[in-house]
Protein backbone atom coordinates (compact mmCIF):
# COMPACT_ATOMS: atom_id res chain seq x y z
CA UNK A 1 0.00 0.00 0.00
CA UNK A 2 1.47 3.25 -1.04
CA UNK A 3 -1.46 5.19 0.40
CA UNK A 4 -2.15 6.80 -2.92
CA UNK A 5 -5.61 6.38 -4.39
CA UNK A 6 -5.86 4.98 -7.87
CA UNK A 7 -8.09 7.18 -9.97
CA UNK A 8 -9.47 6.17 -13.29
CA UNK A 9 -8.46 8.23 -16.24
CA UNK A 10 -11.95 9.50 -16.90
CA UNK A 11 -14.03 10.98 -14.13
CA UNK A 12 -17.43 9.32 -13.93
CA UNK A 13 -20.38 11.62 -14.40
CA UNK A 14 -23.91 11.43 -13.09
CA UNK A 15 -26.61 10.82 -15.65
CA UNK A 16 -28.89 13.78 -15.10
CA UNK A 17 -31.32 14.51 -17.88
CA UNK A 18 -32.08 18.23 -18.05
CA UNK A 19 -35.67 19.04 -17.16
CA UNK A 20 -36.89 22.45 -18.31
CA UNK A 21 -38.60 24.69 -15.74
CA UNK A 22 -41.81 24.64 -17.79
CA UNK A 23 -41.99 20.82 -17.97
CA UNK A 24 -45.58 20.90 -16.73
CA UNK A 25 -46.82 22.64 -19.89
CA UNK A 26 -46.00 19.60 -21.99
CA UNK A 27 -49.05 17.53 -21.17
CA UNK A 28 -52.59 18.18 -20.02
CA UNK A 29 -52.25 15.80 -17.08
CA UNK A 30 -49.07 17.58 -15.94
CA UNK A 31 -50.82 20.95 -16.19
CA UNK A 32 -53.79 19.68 -14.17
CA UNK A 33 -51.39 18.41 -11.51
CA UNK A 34 -49.73 21.82 -11.20
CA UNK A 35 -53.09 23.64 -11.14
CA UNK A 36 -54.26 21.29 -8.36
CA UNK A 37 -51.13 21.99 -6.32
CA UNK A 38 -51.51 25.75 -6.92
CA UNK A 39 -54.98 25.63 -5.33
CA UNK A 40 -53.14 25.73 -1.99
CA UNK A 41 -52.15 29.36 -2.69
CA UNK A 42 -55.84 30.28 -2.87
CA UNK A 43 -56.57 28.30 0.29
CA UNK A 44 -54.01 30.54 2.01
CA UNK A 45 -55.57 33.65 0.42
CA UNK A 46 -58.95 32.63 1.79
CA UNK A 47 -57.50 32.40 5.32
CA UNK A 48 -56.22 35.98 4.91
CA UNK A 49 -59.62 37.11 3.55
CA UNK A 50 -61.46 35.41 6.43
CA UNK A 51 -59.18 36.95 9.06
CA UNK A 52 -59.75 40.41 7.52
CA UNK A 53 -63.50 39.80 7.87
CA UNK A 54 -63.13 38.63 11.49
CA UNK A 55 -60.99 41.68 12.27
CA UNK A 56 -63.52 44.04 10.66
CA UNK A 57 -66.43 42.52 12.62
CA UNK A 58 -64.39 42.73 15.83
CA UNK A 59 -63.78 46.45 15.21
CA UNK A 60 -67.44 47.38 14.77
CA UNK A 61 -70.27 48.08 12.27
CA UNK A 62 -68.35 50.77 10.32
CA UNK A 63 -65.38 48.49 9.73
CA UNK A 64 -67.72 45.67 8.70
CA UNK A 65 -69.33 47.98 6.12
CA UNK A 66 -65.87 49.04 4.92
CA UNK A 67 -64.95 45.36 4.50
CA UNK A 68 -68.12 44.78 2.42
CA UNK A 69 -67.31 47.80 0.23
CA UNK A 70 -63.70 46.69 -0.21
CA UNK A 71 -64.75 43.15 -1.15
CA UNK A 72 -67.00 44.62 -3.88
CA UNK A 73 -64.04 46.28 -5.66
CA UNK A 74 -63.63 44.76 -9.16
CA UNK A 75 -60.10 43.53 -8.46
CA UNK A 76 -61.12 41.73 -5.27
CA UNK A 77 -64.18 40.16 -6.95
CA UNK A 78 -61.95 38.94 -9.79
CA UNK A 79 -59.39 37.54 -7.34
CA UNK A 80 -62.11 35.77 -5.37
CA UNK A 81 -63.68 34.37 -8.56
CA UNK A 82 -60.30 32.89 -9.56
CA UNK A 83 -59.78 31.66 -5.97
CA UNK A 84 -63.21 30.00 -5.93
CA UNK A 85 -62.52 28.09 -9.14
CA UNK A 86 -59.18 26.83 -7.76
CA UNK A 87 -60.78 25.87 -4.44
CA UNK A 88 -63.50 23.94 -6.27
CA UNK A 89 -60.75 22.06 -8.17
CA UNK A 90 -59.22 21.31 -4.76
CA UNK A 91 -62.53 20.14 -3.25
CA UNK A 92 -63.45 17.89 -6.19
CA UNK A 93 -60.02 16.30 -6.51
CA UNK A 94 -59.56 15.96 -2.75
CA UNK A 95 -62.99 14.60 -1.82
CA UNK A 96 -63.69 12.40 -4.84
CA UNK A 97 -60.37 11.46 -6.42
CA UNK A 98 -57.75 11.46 -3.68
CA UNK A 99 -59.24 10.50 -0.33
CA UNK A 100 -61.50 7.64 -1.54
CA UNK A 101 -58.33 5.88 -2.71
CA UNK A 102 -55.97 7.04 0.03
CA UNK A 103 -58.24 6.19 2.96
CA UNK A 104 -58.55 2.54 3.93
CA UNK A 105 -61.78 2.42 5.92
CA UNK A 106 -62.56 -1.05 7.22
CA UNK A 107 -66.01 -2.18 8.21
CA UNK A 108 -66.34 -5.67 9.73
CA UNK A 109 -62.96 -6.63 8.33
CA UNK A 110 -63.77 -5.55 4.79
CA UNK A 111 -62.41 -2.48 3.08
CA UNK A 112 -65.08 -0.02 2.03
CA UNK A 113 -65.11 0.58 -1.76
CA UNK A 114 -63.78 3.96 -2.95
CA UNK A 115 -67.21 4.93 -4.31
CA UNK A 116 -68.75 4.61 -0.82
CA UNK A 117 -66.14 6.96 0.67
CA UNK A 118 -66.68 9.41 -2.19
CA UNK A 119 -70.44 9.33 -1.55
CA UNK A 120 -69.84 9.91 2.16
CA UNK A 121 -67.62 12.88 1.32
CA UNK A 122 -70.34 14.33 -0.91
CA UNK A 123 -72.85 14.08 1.95
CA UNK A 124 -70.34 15.74 4.30
CA UNK A 125 -69.70 18.54 1.78
CA UNK A 126 -73.42 19.26 1.34
CA UNK A 127 -74.01 19.10 5.11
CA UNK A 128 -71.12 21.43 6.00
CA UNK A 129 -72.15 23.90 3.26
CA UNK A 130 -75.74 23.89 4.58
CA UNK A 131 -74.48 24.59 8.12
CA UNK A 132 -72.33 27.47 6.79
CA UNK A 133 -75.30 28.96 4.92
CA UNK A 134 -77.49 28.61 8.02
CA UNK A 135 -74.91 30.23 10.32
CA UNK A 136 -74.07 33.12 7.98
CA UNK A 137 -77.54 33.91 6.65
CA UNK A 138 -79.36 33.01 9.84
CA UNK B 1 -35.52 16.30 16.05
CA UNK B 2 -34.34 15.23 12.63
CA UNK B 3 -36.04 16.40 9.46
CA UNK B 4 -37.24 12.89 8.69
CA UNK B 5 -39.25 12.56 11.89
CA UNK B 6 -41.22 15.79 11.38
CA UNK B 7 -42.46 14.72 7.94
CA UNK B 8 -45.38 12.52 9.17
CA UNK B 9 -46.63 15.33 11.42
CA UNK B 10 -46.44 17.85 8.59
CA UNK B 11 -48.22 15.41 6.28
CA UNK B 12 -50.95 14.92 8.89
CA UNK B 13 -51.49 18.69 9.14
CA UNK B 14 -51.50 18.91 5.32
CA UNK B 15 -54.05 16.14 5.09
CA UNK B 16 -56.38 17.46 7.81
CA UNK B 17 -56.10 20.95 6.30
CA UNK B 18 -57.03 19.55 2.90
CA UNK B 19 -60.23 18.08 4.32
CA UNK B 20 -61.39 21.20 6.20
CA UNK B 21 -60.47 23.45 3.25
CA UNK B 22 -62.39 21.24 0.80
CA UNK B 23 -65.50 21.17 3.00
CA UNK B 24 -65.64 24.76 4.27
CA UNK B 25 -64.09 27.16 1.76
CA UNK B 26 -66.38 26.80 -1.32
CA UNK B 27 -69.56 27.86 0.55
CA UNK B 28 -67.88 30.66 2.52
CA UNK B 29 -65.94 32.02 -0.45
CA UNK B 30 -69.02 31.90 -2.68
CA UNK B 31 -70.98 33.95 -0.13
CA UNK B 32 -68.39 36.54 0.90
CA UNK B 33 -66.40 36.64 -2.34
CA UNK B 34 -69.16 36.68 -4.96
CA UNK B 35 -72.78 36.51 -3.71
CA UNK B 36 -72.64 39.46 -1.27
CA UNK B 37 -70.36 41.79 -3.31
CA UNK B 38 -72.35 41.21 -6.52
CA UNK B 39 -75.69 41.69 -4.78
CA UNK B 40 -77.05 38.18 -5.47
CA UNK B 41 -77.75 37.74 -1.75
CA UNK B 42 -77.98 40.54 0.79
CA UNK B 43 -75.15 40.32 3.34
CA UNK B 44 -75.99 39.49 6.98
CA UNK B 45 -76.60 42.34 9.39
CA UNK B 46 -73.69 43.32 11.59
CA UNK B 47 -75.47 42.22 14.79
CA UNK B 48 -76.09 38.72 13.45
CA UNK B 49 -72.53 38.17 12.24
CA UNK B 50 -71.12 39.64 15.45
CA UNK B 51 -73.28 37.24 17.46
CA UNK B 52 -72.14 34.22 15.41
CA UNK B 53 -68.47 35.23 15.58
CA UNK B 54 -68.82 36.22 19.23
CA UNK B 55 -69.58 32.66 20.26
CA UNK B 56 -66.47 30.89 21.62
CA UNK B 57 -67.22 27.66 19.73
CA UNK B 58 -67.27 29.33 16.31
CA UNK B 59 -64.08 31.26 17.10
CA UNK B 60 -62.29 28.12 18.28
CA UNK B 61 -63.54 26.28 15.20
CA UNK B 62 -62.31 29.06 12.91
CA UNK B 63 -58.91 29.03 14.63
CA UNK B 64 -58.51 25.28 14.08
CA UNK B 65 -59.60 25.78 10.47
CA UNK B 66 -57.09 28.61 9.90
CA UNK B 67 -54.14 26.72 11.40
CA UNK B 68 -54.85 23.52 9.46
CA UNK B 69 -55.51 25.36 6.19
CA UNK B 70 -52.28 27.35 6.53
CA UNK B 71 -50.21 24.20 7.13
CA UNK B 72 -52.00 22.59 4.19
CA UNK B 73 -50.82 25.50 2.04
CA UNK B 74 -47.28 25.35 3.46
CA UNK B 75 -46.80 21.67 2.72
CA UNK B 76 -48.35 21.66 -0.74
CA UNK B 77 -46.76 24.91 -1.88
CA UNK B 78 -43.36 23.70 -0.70
CA UNK B 79 -43.56 20.65 -2.95
CA UNK B 80 -45.03 22.72 -5.80
CA UNK B 81 -41.90 24.91 -5.64
CA UNK B 82 -39.59 21.87 -5.38
CA UNK B 83 -41.09 20.03 -8.33
CA UNK B 84 -42.97 22.62 -10.37
CA UNK B 85 -40.19 25.20 -10.52
CA UNK B 86 -37.31 22.74 -9.93
CA UNK B 87 -36.12 24.61 -6.82
CA UNK B 88 -35.05 21.71 -4.61
CA UNK B 89 -31.66 23.37 -4.11
CA UNK B 90 -33.35 26.28 -2.28
CA UNK B 91 -34.79 23.91 0.33
CA UNK B 92 -33.81 25.97 3.37
CA UNK B 93 -35.31 29.23 2.13
CA UNK B 94 -38.49 27.50 0.88
CA UNK B 95 -39.05 25.70 4.20
CA UNK B 96 -38.59 28.97 6.06
CA UNK B 97 -41.06 30.75 3.75
CA UNK B 98 -43.69 28.01 3.90
CA UNK B 99 -43.66 26.74 7.48
CA UNK B 100 -42.53 30.10 8.87
CA UNK B 101 -45.40 31.75 7.02
CA UNK B 102 -47.86 29.17 8.33
CA UNK B 103 -46.61 29.68 11.91
CA UNK B 104 -46.82 33.47 11.60
CA UNK B 105 -50.31 33.26 10.10
CA UNK B 106 -51.41 30.91 12.88
CA UNK B 107 -50.13 33.37 15.47
CA UNK B 108 -52.10 36.21 13.85
CA UNK B 109 -55.21 34.01 13.68
CA UNK B 110 -54.79 33.06 17.34
CA UNK B 111 -54.40 36.70 18.33
CA UNK B 112 -57.50 37.77 16.38
CA UNK B 113 -59.71 34.87 17.44
CA UNK B 114 -58.67 34.26 21.05
CA UNK B 115 -58.43 37.80 22.43
CA UNK B 116 -61.75 38.96 23.89
CA UNK B 117 -63.65 41.53 21.80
Amino acid sequence: MTGKAQYTQFHPRWYRPRVPVLWWLRRRSYLLFVLRELSSVFVAWFVVFLLLLVYAVAQGPQDYQRFLDWSAAPGIILLNAVALSFVVIHSVTWLFMLSPHAMAVRLRGRRLPAAAIGAGNLVAWVLVSAIVLFLVLG
Amino acid sequence: MSKRSTEPLLWLLFSAGGVVAALLIPALLFLFGLAFPLGWVSPPHYAHLAAVLGHPVSRLGLLVFCVLALFHWAHRFRYALYDGLRLKHLEGAINLLCYGGALAGSAVAGYLLLTPW
